[in-house]
């Protein structure tokens, strides 16, 4: 006789599963990705091609060699941090190979480390970037402008090419006066890292996310109004010395950081309170490192230090209870 | 259009024998009656080897407080009086008995007749009750009368019946309510008059628009019956939700119903009141559904205590479809899966689902990644995902801490785990440990 399955209730499962989530977080970065290759041609594709594939490489490797554990590369998680590591840096020749060692540290040092997809306390991607941030400061700070010719980017080193500062950069350089117009903010045309040029593609992913429920509003829109609210009072305070906030929160890393790094469900809040209050800190966070930081951006510390804290948020933060 | 207050998921409704009439189940040639078929002490046999018995004569005697008489669904001679391997592995005592005929006791009301007045008094319908041997038939197989006599101190506000039937491919109380709608409105307003309360309420859910209409059609001859279409939503079903969404009160943590005023029945529990009181008919049979996907013939039936499981696929099928993976009794969410093909069915039983193959093994288990999905679900408010970790590190009182003894059971959780976690297995076991650890303190 065949012999019948026995289990604990219940015998029936959603179809939702890790796999399924990972992936509709790739399918909201294509916008991002699609603008990043038209503003900033050839060296865009190339740069992600190889962060995605080394992200890919470097966790089959660890595990197959070092954990000797099942490979999990198919769940879609280290394509999110191979996309997100390379619209994070600049689209400059250099990047092509130094993003390698960007997803050595993010996928080796930011992940498996900790024993892989779930485990990690900080956003790999972000653990990537700081510590290419702080080992090459300069690479990682020379932007190329959108809207160049493909083919010269591609043959020419950098110091040959037109590289334009970031409004952020020019901001701290120069002040207010270099600020430009808000629209070629939201759409992208201006220079910062790849993937957070264009708002616009940007929200187009977040809205999908929110449909498909993989996200949910409270971490962007706290972190977003957060940062709009306390640029907003700086700038009423002096207008001379501070940037007025709808040009705070569209350049610069607080859309990207916002919509598909804070968000990330392993490194925030489970609590829709806790998910406010991780979001009012990174904004808060992200205006004092731009305005008295060293750095003229301070979004990925931002959301690293507010990851730390997650688990005291998780402690503080229960949801409310049926029966009390 | 009302449901209750937090979490909850919609999984795949699958009611595919909403069609198929109630029909009477063949005697089997052999039947085993457990003394235990519902929640608390066993009941003690009061008949022997070789004596003859009749269907509805007592054959399980009540003596303990939580517990219930057991009448024989059959007639015939008992064969032996020992233990028994039920539908779940767990060995019972139970009554052998070969059947022979079928010879009713003759103060049972066989014919076809609806009897509309009950001049009983509320004292005197929970005593009959009792003597009936009625239960909940809603799952737990609460001893009716124990939940009907209202200690002196508690007062019941609402009377609520449970027809939301949330599970998914149950359909006996969507079929009961389609060709028994009078009876139950009799059943009902006996309850009402055992709690002496005014009103009502008969919770449905909104899937199912005809036995709303029937019902409610009913309900309008009756005085204080009110029928309450409810958003679908799992776990409706549970007590604590139904009420929740019928009156907006909330059970406090470690409460009972009554607590808050209410007293929840299911409605092929007042069925089975109506012909308990009404026509002297212990609680005998009940009906079930017997589905399944793979299914050539979806059937309800009216299905005596006793009948073995293999009895009912035998005659609803045949032999199990080639790639059956599961045979379960109850709902895909709450349900017990069955080891014992051989073991009876009880008066808790409402189906024997089919579930193939390829649902019936459960998927790779992968790391937690912190989405909350669990928590969200979770219609208690709790934190599934905690107690997980929690129990696997044997920090026991800690998820005693986070309330784990206010999880209901429904299954939410593991449902709606993306990295399919068996969270609910890890709580049961939480739950039984911290049970345990209570139970030493006291001492």
């Amino acid at each position: 006789m065949k012999l019948l399955n026995v289990s604990g209730s219940p015998h029936v499962h959603s179809d939702e599963s890790t796999k399924k989530i990972m992936w509709r977080v790739n399918l909201a970065l294509v916008p991002s990705l699609i603008v990043a290759i038209a503003f900033f041609g050839l060296n865009a594709l190339l740069i992600s091609i190889v962060s995605v594939g080394s992200c890919i490489l470097f966790q089959w490797l660890i595990e197959k060699f070092l954990l000797k554990t099942e490979s999990t590369i198919s769940d879609g998680s280290a394509v999110v941090t191979g996309l997100l590591l390379a619209f994070n840096v600049p689209a400059t020749r250099e990047m092509i190979l130094l993003v390698i060692i960007a997803a050595l540290v993010a996928i080796g040092i930011g992940k498996m480390s900790f024993g892989g997809l779930g485990k990690n306390p900080f956003n790999p991607a972000l653990v990537g970037r700081v510590f290419m941030l702080i080992s090459f400061p300069v690479q990682m700070t020379t932007w190329p402008k959108p809207g160049q010719n493909l083919f010269s980017m591609v043959s020419q080193p950098t110091t040959d090419l037109t590289t334009g500062p970031t409004p952020l950069g020019m901001f701290k350089e120069n002040g207010v006066q270099a600020v430009g117009d808000i629209w070629g903010y939201f759409v992208g045309h201006i220079g910062g890292s790849l993937g957070e040029v264009s708002a616009l593609a940007i929200l187009i992913g977040a809205i999908y996310l929110l449909c498909r429920r993989v996200i949910s509003w409270h971490i962007p829109v706290s972190f977003i109004g957060t940062a709009f609210i306390f640029s907003g009072i700086l700038w009423l305070c002096d207008k001379t010395a501070f940037m007025d906030p709808l040009t705070t929160i569209l350049t610069g890393g607080i859309m990207l950081g916002a919509c598909f790094m804070a968000t990330d469900m392993v490194t925030s809040p489970m609590t829709k309170s806790g998910q406010l209050i991780f979001g009012f800190g990174c904004g808060l966070l992200t205006i004092i490192i731009r305005n008295w930081g060293n750095y003229p951006e301070g979004v990925s510390f931002a959301i690293l230090l507010m990851n730390a804290v997650t688990p005291l948020i998780n402690r503080w933060c229960k949801p409310k209870r049926f029966a009390n | 259009m009302k449901t209750f207050a937090m979490g909850g998921v919609h999984p795949e409704e699958n009611k595919i024998s909403t069609a198929a009439v109630i029909e009477e189940f063949p005697l089997p040639k052999t039947a085993v009656i457990l003394m235990n078929q519902h929640l608390g002490a066993p009941a003690t046999p009061c008949v022997a080897k070789g004596d003859k018995v009749k269907v509805g004569q007592l054959i399980g005697k009540a003596e303990a407080f939580m517990c219930a008489n057991v009448h024989s669904p059959f007639s015939g001679t008992v064969a032996k009086v020992e233990t028994c391997k039920d539908a779940f592995g767990l060995t019972k005592p139970a009554i052998y008995i070969t059947v022979e005929g079928d010879e009713w006791e003759e103060s049972i009301d066989r014919t076809p007749d609806i009897k509309r007045e009950c001049s009983l008094e509320p004292k005197e319908i929970v005593d009959k009750l009792k003597e009936m041997g009625v239960v909940g038939l809603g799952g737990a197989t609460f001893p009716t009368h124990i939940k009907y006599s209202i200690a002196p101190d508690k007062k019941a506000e609402y009377l609520i019946i449970n027809a939301v039937e949330c599970e998914p491919y149950l359909t006996s109380d969507h079929r009961v309510m389609m060709e028994h709608a009078e009876e139950i409105c009799i059943g009902v307003s006996i309850l009402r008059k055992a709690l002496g309360v005014p009103n009502a309420y008969i919770g449905i859910e909104n899937n199912k628009p005809e036995p709303i209409a029937v019902m409610k059609a009913m309900a309008a001859k009756f005085e204080g019956i009110i029928v309450e279409p409810l958003k679908v939503k799992y776990p409706q079903g549970a007590e604590k939700q139904l009420i929740n969404a019928i009156t907006g009160r909330r059970v406090p943590s470690g409460k009972l119903p009554i607590d808050v005023g209410c007293v929840v029945s299911n409605v092929g529990t007042a069925y089975a009141v109506y012909e308990a009181i009404q026509k002297n008919k212990p609680l005998i049979e009940n009906i079930l559904t017997v589905t399944g996907k793979k299914l050539q013939a979806q059937h309800n039936y009216h299905v005596r205590f006793g009948t073995t499981y293999n009895d009912i696929i035998a005659h609803a099928m045949g032999t199990l479809p080639e790639t059956t993976g599961k045979v379960i009794s109850g709902g895909p969410m709450m349900g017990k899966a069955v080891s014992n093909l051989d073991g009876p069915t009880t008066k808790g039983a409402s189906s024997v689902l089919v579930i193939d193959e390829s649902e019936a093994t459960r998927a790779t288990e992968s790391n937690c990644i912190r989405c909350g999905k669990c928590m969200n679900a979770c219609p208690m408010g709790l934190e599934p995902y905690l107690f997980s970790s929690l129990v696997k590190n044997r920090r026991i009182e800690e998820a005693g801490a986070h309330n784990i003894l206010d999880c209901i059971e429904c299954g939410c959780c593991f449902f709606s785990c993306p990295a399919n976690k068996p969270l609910l297995d890890e709580i049961r076991l939480g739950k039984n440990l911290y049970r345990g650890i209570l139970m030493a303190k006291k001492k």
